[in-house]
């Protein structure tokens, strides 16, 4: 109270008159918009203009996409059918590591696929986004050897037993997708480069060169693919691949390129080797064969939505230029103030 | 309610009536238990019984007030002793039957805090109007009585009543417990009780309890506690969905900020309490005066205070350097007043210090109290009592002046001053628009609980459905499957575990739903909207060098919605500059022919007679009626000149001046011809008026010089004129009057009188046919002065025969030397003097209006502001203030209510509004209403008789504007009756219908009365503004309270939120400033709820997709920063300088003002809609890029960043469409924001430990990223932008049109007629 008496004193004692300035006068030079009817339609008529043939480009772009998408968990499993004998059946199938799981498919190219052709596996109703999975990671082991003993994130797959630390710790390394594919046309095997699949800033900074794998997938349960103890983190592309993970539940990775042309109406054999345990719950993998434009791979939705957007644009343009044609309100005619409404009627 | 009857059934042994009260007693302790049995549930049944109480009770009293006195006096000393009972009235037996019911009921409500409230309004009350106070408890039966009544029928009034009981509880503590202080033996003063020392503390903490108190005081906020609870949450191991240091770096961010803050004010304040406590003062010390420090001044001490030194302590004064005992102080630090005021020392104490010898003495006083215009104690000196009182006492922090020395005894000390109990902040108030926003915050909690369950039920659903794929679901495994803790559970609890810690982490994770941050963004808002407000220069008074303050940060948008402004006239509407005029001596007007260029002549002359004999000279010069001049010239004969002799003698004489003469050298410098023989006396008093007549009286001749205790000096005419003071009854409010006994040299004794027309020609000399003649005139001239606004006195004498003179010493001596019910004797003694007065005349006085004032008072009406204009004069002198201000005009339909008993106020109200076909208020309305004050508001009240009677107010007032406009003028005379009676509701009725409304003749508290009186029948806002201490309370009660920078001190001031030097601001506060701020802080609300609402309602829909497990797809950092950081500054810039108007049009159009009265800005539509707005929203940040990357390879970082940065431009282009004033700091802040969070982001993504690092160069490089970003902006606001503009089309508000009118008038004016003009 008494220093808050002193202050407001002081500055009573001090106090003149305000120094002027437009500033503490508010008023800076401004800009004031106010929506005239030339700026309301100009503004709907240019969002127009630029929405529609961005999104017919778009579209274009989208259409210009050439996919094959095989569905092949059910196709590749000795039992079909949903009652639990075949579910027991299909568990055991790929649980057991020494079964053939070698399983071939017959694709069709539909349209000319243009270099490069861009391989994916496509797994839906996995969520790689849980809390649980997302959080059970440790970047710093994954980047430098001096923090191999850097687990506590990775629970419940930070260790083996006797304390030994597993390199690359954690829910999402344990979990790597295994399945392999070989792509073969009638006459001659299409290569898959499997190089530079994964983010460079990855390869370059977040994963150590100098961090090799260590008692990864030694114990039971297995829970994917294994690693080459030889390669340094920073070099297993697939696992750099996987450990991005996806941001909702059906999600695409890459899994190579092909850098040859598919013609149209080629056949093309694909030699799965089916791994990867998605039977245990309700999930389905995809192989996914894909050209890419500026646009990324197939989807019509940004066109749609950008053609969408600039009709209705045009449109309300259309309309609010009837409207004040038909009914014009004079801007900032007094006439129309409340109170001067009201006593008109009066 | 239980409480009642054991009350009454042991009170009853006790009460031994007297024989005559038996009958009534009787039956009135029946209705009193019947009373007592019902009051506490029903209205009803004690209205019923209030009439026949009334009856009993008005009898009662009568019988009461002439005969009982002596008794009431007995009865007070066992009353004392029953403790809880102390604070009943000295009534008999049956009146205390009557309070200790009553004192149980109010036992009940009286809580600590209100009792300081209370206690500080009594503290505050003017000088002049402590009597209201005096009055109950003086133990005037009537007025506690009719109190009893209404704390039975309307608990509110409690409130006012308890103030009183508080009084009277402080007035008769001395008596159980009174404060003896042995003069220089502060050992034996101290031993018994320990009073407190002489240091003060004003700081808070010590560096010791600094940061357990700190965090204590800051965790009062609930929002904090939220806080705190939130980031508690996320501790625990389960539900850590943020990191840890990150969740807790926002709390730890405001709660440093916060102490730091405080920790700075409070080592200053410890900086200034060491200064005060080091300072030092002589103090006897065995036998001699030494210096000591401050701090170790104890109680009981005797202290020497020499000139312009500040006094230690509150003391009584011994001795001062003046023979007569006079000492000046200057109380600037205490209420502000500049003047100086005049203290004395007991003669006899003064005696006995001058011939040296050391006392010893006993003083009897109070307990200590905050009152600084009260103080009663006694002296005793070898066996001899003398009284003390107010004027025999000097308070800590005031100064003395004009005195060599001065020696006290200190009284009361440290924590225990006057100064000190008085030093609290007035109560904080709250802004209308956060209690509205608090209402909305509720529903966004209820908004985030259903998110909560769902998240949380969703979860529970899941678990169930997957129970037994737990195990090998690859994305969550339960347990461990490592040899050591094989089998142990991971982070699972079971599914009724988990689904409720579900429920806490969505909390966690939805927590800015409740925006916290607005609390923060909004104080930091009004900051800077009040740096503009005293930083105006329109609103800068350069004739008192003063800005406008803004003291309290907590209201600036009430000023944009206030509905009803309360008005002080004097130093409010006037400059309380008074001016003397006119006067009337003897039947005959003096000053009224005065014409400017015609007397001038004359009046030199006259100054030349004058001038020769003057030796005196005033500072402020008044032009002398010429005639008047010449009647004081003649010689001393005749009735006439008789007359103007003492007319003039009472001026300079009957008041309590004191003359300053002070050898200023300046005089040299002006009247060099004339001589340094010039002196210049300035005058200083309590009272401006007084002032103006003794300086009126000086200007005529006879120049007050000289005042002591016992005498004055009147300089008549250049003859000193030496009067002995016999005695001095102070002017109060209920005599009205001030009169002085004088003794002149030739021993003939004489009252003089002055005092207002009403109350003195009551007590004029009778049946005298001269006297008649004079009396008309006089009469007629008074009527004349106050309908020409000017105040009036009127002047009468009478000389005192021996043998009164010898009645009145007597009872004044004893009155005087009473401890007990001083004033009312001291009233009593002053009535045996003040009889059969001759009349001299009158004067009149002009208190200016200040300038610019009719102005604001149209402007303001026209903004559809209610004024009331309450004041403590005349009715005549407020209806001519009113008429001169604009306030009244011509046209207008005056009511005037001044009823002097409750049933003839009653018939008036009622008349006034059959006439004016005023509808009265739902009755039923007022019951619930009462019973939602009283009890807890179990009783809901139903809806439809609200609107309905809310709706009848309405018609009534539409329909009293059809018989052009009316004016209520009421007097505070029937205001007593009124508002302490149930017939509250019907003036409230007659009020809100008339455009305005004059109280005059109104006591402080009174003031504050008819402002609650709006406040809780109506939602409207209130404003009061004054100057005054009187006006104190007013300001404290309405809504928004605003000072003025006047002459009477800065009491009102420091109790105001808002304070200024001119009335003629107010239009500029309220029509723009407020106006602004109105519309800027509603905006701000409105915006942030939708702001983070919109964000969080984004993470609720990716939650749905990641199996209810709360991911987040954007880093902790974003989240956090996100409110913070991100979106932050562009709100603050813009609630502080977006202006939807210019000044000039605001002013130009005042009904532009009725937004606010409309809420236009913030209310539950606009809110419902925002919240629509911001489900569409949230719903096309969500899908827009969940459609663009469905089946792609996106990760979660790609996608959070994505979603971080499109709603950081959504908000912000939704901001930008909203804003309507672009300045360069609204483009920086706003796009600066965006660039801020993409700097943060590249920032955040370049570090290689997060596992987000690199995303935003990945993703920069897609196309797709940046259409979508594009699409979800102009798909998010176009529904915003069309909805605005079809608004703007079809239902333009008044606001809009006339900012169409403004910026188009000035591009027509840039580009229309001198094209020429672009080009050079």
């Amino acid at each position: 109270m008494s220093s808050g008496d002193e202050i407001s004193q002081t500055i009573s004692k001090k106090s003149k008159k305000p120094q002027y300035s437009r500033f503490t006068q508010q008023e800076l030079p401004a800009c004031k918009p106010i929506l005239t009817p030339g700026l309301v339609i100009t503004t709907l008529i240019s969002i127009g203009i630029i929405f529609i043939p961005i999104g017919l480009s778009s579209l274009s772009a989208s259409e210009n996409v050439v996919e094959i998408v095989d569905r092949y968990d059910d196709a590749c499993v000795p039992s079909t059918g949903n009652d639990e004998a075949a579910k027991r059946e299909r568990l055991s199938f790929i649980q057991n590591a020494k079964t053939n799981k070698t399983c071939i498919r017959n694709l069709v190219v539909p349209k000319k696929m243009k270099h490069p052709i861009y391989v994916y596996y496509q797994l839906d109703n996995f969520y790689q986004n849980h809390r649980r999975y997302v959080k059970s990671r440790s970047d710093r082991q994954y980047r430098s050897p001096k923090y191999e003993g850097d687990t506590k994130t990775c629970d419940p797959e930070s260790e083996i037993d006797d304390h030994k630390p597993i390199v690359p710790c954690g829910l999402i390394a344990w979990s790597l997708f295994n399945d392999t594919y070989g792509i073969s046309t009638k006459s001659n095997p299409v290569p898959i480069n499997k190089k530079d699949i994964a983010w460079g800033s990855d390869k370059s900074s977040k994963f150590g060169s100098n961090v090799y794998p260590k008692n990864f997938q030694n114990q039971d349960p297995i829970g994917g693919g294994k690693l080459n103890e030889s390669l340094p983190l920073s070099e297993q592309e697939d696992l750099l691949v996987w450990m991005r993970t996806a941001a909702l539940p059906n999600f695409r990775k890459l899994y190579g390129r092909i850098e040859t042309d598919l013609e149209a109406n080629e056949k093309i054999s694909v030699v799965i080797q089916n791994n990867y345990n998605t039977y245990s719950f309700d999930s389905r993998k995809q192989l996914v064969l894909s050209t890419t434009t500026w646009i990324g791979g197939k989807n019509d939705f940004l066109g749609k939505a950008y053609i969408t957007v600039g009709g209705i644009c045009l449109f309300l343009a259309i309309a609010f230029l009837l409207t004040y044609v038909i009914k014009p309100r004079p801007l900032g005619d007094p006439a129309y103030l409340s109170w001067n409404l009201n006593s008109a009627e009066l | 309610m239980s409480s009642g009857k054991p009350l009454l059934s042991t009170s009853e042994p006790s009460s031994e009536p007297s024989p005559h009260l038996h009958h009534h007693l009787r039956h009135s302790s029946l209705t009193i238990t019947s009373l007592g049995r019902l009051c506490h549930n029903t209205s009803v049944s004690s209205s019923v019984t209030e009439g026949t109480q009334d009856n009993n009770l008005y009898d009662l009293n009568e019988e009461l007030e002439e005969g009982l006195k002596e008794e009431l006096e007995e009865d007070i000393t066992p009353l004392g002793d029953t403790g809880v009972l102390g604070n009943s009235v000295g009534c008999p037996a049956f009146l205390r039957t009557r309070k200790r019911f009553k004192s149980a009921d109010l036992q009940v409500q009286l809580t600590p805090r209100e009792r300081k409230r209370l206690v500080s309004w009594g503290g505050a009350t003017d000088p002049q109007h402590v009597w209201t106070v005096h009055e109950f408890s003086g133990a005037s039966p009537r007025v506690v009585s009719s109190g009893i009544q209404d704390t039975l029928n309307k608990s509110r009034r409690s409130e006012r009543f308890l103030q009183i009981s508080m009084q009277l509880k402080e007035n008769f503590a001395h008596h159980d417990n009174p404060r003896l202080i042995h003069i220089n033996d502060p050992k034996r003063t101290n031993d018994k009780f320990e009073f407190s020392g002489n240091e003060i503390r004003t700081s808070k903490y010590t560096i010791l309890n600094f940061l357990p108190k700190n965090l204590f005081i800051q965790f009062h906020r609930v929002a904090y506690l939220y806080f705190l609870a939130i980031a508690a949450l996320n501790q625990l191991p389960p539900l850590a969905v943020f990191g840890r240091t990150v969740s807790l770096f926002p709390l730890l961010f405001v709660l440093t900020v916060t102490a730091v803050k405080d920790g700075y004010e409070d080592w200053r304040r410890h900086r200034s309490d060491r200064n005060e406590n080091n300072r030092e003062a002589l103090v006897l010390q065995s036998g001699e005066f030494h210096p000591k420090r401050w701090k170790k001044i104890q109680a009981g001490e005797v202290v020497k205070i020499c000139y312009d030194e500040t006094i230690p302590c509150d003391m009584v004064l011994l001795s001062t350097s003046d023979p007569s005992g006079i000492a000046y102080i200057q109380t600037m630090n205490l209420d502000g007043e500049s003047n100086l005021k005049t203290r004395y020392a007991r003669q006899e104490t003064n005696k006995l210090v001058f011939d040296g010898t050391i006392f010893s003495g006993v003083i009897t006083c109070e307990q200590p109290n905050r009152n600084i215009y009260e103080f009663t104690a006694n002296l005793e000196i070898k066996g001899q009592r003398f009284p003390l009182s107010q004027s025999n006492i000097i308070l800590r922090g005031c100064q003395l002046k004009n005195t060599e020395w001065a020696i006290g005894v200190v009284v009361y000390a440290g924590q225990e001053t006057k100064a000190m109990l008085n030093s609290a902040m007035s109560p904080a108030k709250r802004s209308r628009l956060e209690t509205y926003m608090n209402r909305e915050t509720l529903w966004l909690s209820v908004f985030l609980l259903i998110m909560c369950l769902v998240v949380a039920i969703g979860m529970g659903l899941w678990l169930n459905r997957h129970k037994s794929q737990l195990d090998t679901l690859p994305y969550y495994r339960k347990i461990y499957f490592e040899k050591k803790k094989f089998g142990k559970k991971y982070k699972y609890y079971g599914i009724p575990m988990e689904t409720f810690f579900s429920f806490l982490s969505s909390i966690i994770v939805f927590q800015i739903m409740i925006p916290i941050s607005l609390y923060i963004t909004m104080e930091l808002v009004r900051l800077g909207q009040s740096y503009f407000m005293i930083g105006d220069r329109h609103m800068y008074d350069s004739s008192s060098k003063s800005r406008f303050q803004c003291r309290s940060l907590n209201i600036n948008e009430d000023l944009g919605q206030i509905r009803y402004v309360f008005s002080d006239k004097t130093g409010t509407l006037t400059e309380n500059k008074m001016e003397f005029r006119k006067a009337s001596v003897w039947g005959k007007q003096y000053g009224s022919t005065l014409s400017v260029d015609g007397s001038l002549d004359t009046n030199i002359g006259a100054e030349d007679v004058l001038e020769g004999r003057r030796k005196w000279k005033l500072k402020s010069e008044i032009t002398p009626d010429s005639e008047l001049l010449k009647l004081l010239h003649k010689d001393l004969s005749g009735e006439e000149r008789i007359a103007a002799h003492e007319f003039f003698l009472t001026l300079a004489a009957c008041n309590t001046v004191v003359p300053i003469p002070t050898q200023s050298a300046s005089s040299s410098d002006t009247d060099t011809t004339l001589g340094a023989s010039y002196g210049i006396i300035n005058y200083q008093g309590e009272s401006p008026d007084e002032q103006a007549l003794v300086a009126a009286a000086s200007a005529y001749g006879y120049t007050l010089f000289e005042r002591t205790s016992g005498h004055i000096v009147v300089d008549v005419n250049g003859e000193k004129l030496r009067l002995d003071v016999l005695g001095l009854h102070e002017f109060d409010s209920l005599r009205k009057r001030m009169s002085v006994v004088i003794r002149f040299p030739n021993d003939t004794v004489k009252v003089l009188v002055k005092g207002a027309d009403t109350s003195m020609f009551s007590i004029l000399k009778k049946d005298h046919p001269d006297d008649d003649h004079t009396k008309h005139a006089t009469q007629s001239h008074l009527n004349e002065y106050s309908s020409e606004g000017l105040r009036t006195l009127v002047v009468a004498s009478r000389d005192l025969t021996g043998e009164e003179l010898v009645e009145w010493q007597c009872t004044y001596e004893d009155a005087s030397t009473s401890l007990t019910d001083r004033s009312i004797k001291l009233r009593q003694t002053a009535a045996l003097i003040e009889c059969n007065l001759t009349l001299l005349g009158a004067t009149a006085i002009e208190d200016k209006l200040q300038e610019g004032v009719p102005e604001a008072i149209e402007s303001l009406r026209q903004a559809g502001i209610k004024v009331w204009v309450l004041t403590g004069d005349k009715q005549e002198t407020a209806i001519s203030i009113g008429l001169s201000c604009k306030l009244l005009t011509a046209d207008m339909e005056q009511i005037i209510i001044n009823g002097n008993s409750e049933s003839e106020c009653r018939k008036l109200l009622c008349d006034a509004k059959a006439k004016f076909c005023v509808k009265s208020a739902n009755s039923s309305d007022q019951i619930s209403k009462w019973i939602k004050n009283t009890e807890s508001d179990y009783l809901e009240i139903p809806l439809d008789t609200k609107l309905s009677s809310w709706q009848q107010q309405h018609a009534g007032q539409e329909e009293g504007a059809s018989f052009g406009p009316l004016a209520l003028i009421i007097d505070g005379n029937s205001l007593v009756y009124i508002l302490e009676k149930d017939l509250e509701s019907e003036l409230f009725d007659l009020a809100t219908s008339c455009r305005v409304v004059l109280c005059c003749r109104v006591a402080p508290l009174q003031k504050a009365g008819i402002v609650d009186l709006i406040k809780c029948r109506s939602d409207d806002m209130t404003l009061a503004i004054g100057d005054g201490a009187n006006d104190v309370s007013m300001i404290q009660m309405a809504d928004v309270g605003v000072g003025i920078c006047g002459q009477e001190g800065r009491q009102a001031v420091m109790a105001s939120d808002f304070a200024m030097g001119q009335f003629r601001f107010l239009k500029r506060l309220l029509l723009v400033h407020g106006h602004w701020n109105y519309q800027r802080i509603g905006y701000l609300v409105l915006y942030n709820f939708y702001r983070n609402a919109v964000f969080v309602l984004m993470l609720f829909w990716y939650i749905l997709y990641t199996a209810f497990s709360t991911t987040s797809a954007l880093t902790d950092w974003s989240s956090v920063f996100y409110s913070v950081l991100y979106t932050s500054l562009p709100t603050i810039v813009v609630g502080i300088m977006d202006k939807d108007l210019s000044h000039k049009t605001l002013l130009k159009y005042p009904k532009l003002y009725a937004a606010g009265h409309r809420q236009e800005s913030y209310n539950m539509s606009l809110f419902w809609i925002t919240m629509l707005d911001m489900l569409w929203q949230s719903l096309v940040l969500f899908y827009v890029p969940l459609f663009t990357y469905r089946n792609s390879s996106i990760d979660i970082w790609s996608m959070g960043s994505l979603w971080t940065i499109a709603v950081v431009i959504l908000v912000n282009m939704h901001l930008a469409m909203d804003i309507q004033r672009w300045v360069f700091i609204t483009h920086i802040s706003l796009w600066g924001s965006i660039i801020v969070t993409y700097g943060c982001m590249v920032v955040l993504d370049s570090i290689p430990v997060f596992p987000n690092y690199g995303t935003i160069y990945h993703l920069a490089k897609s196309p797709a990223y940046w259409l979508s970003i594009l699409l979800i902006v102009v798909v998010g606001l176009l529904p915003r932008f069309v909805l605005k503009v079809l608004q703007q089309i079809f239902w333009p508000s008044d606001i809009q049109i006339a900012r169409e009118a403004e910026i188009l008038r000035k591009r027509r004016r840039f580009f229309g007629p001198k094209p020429d003009q672009i080009s050079s």
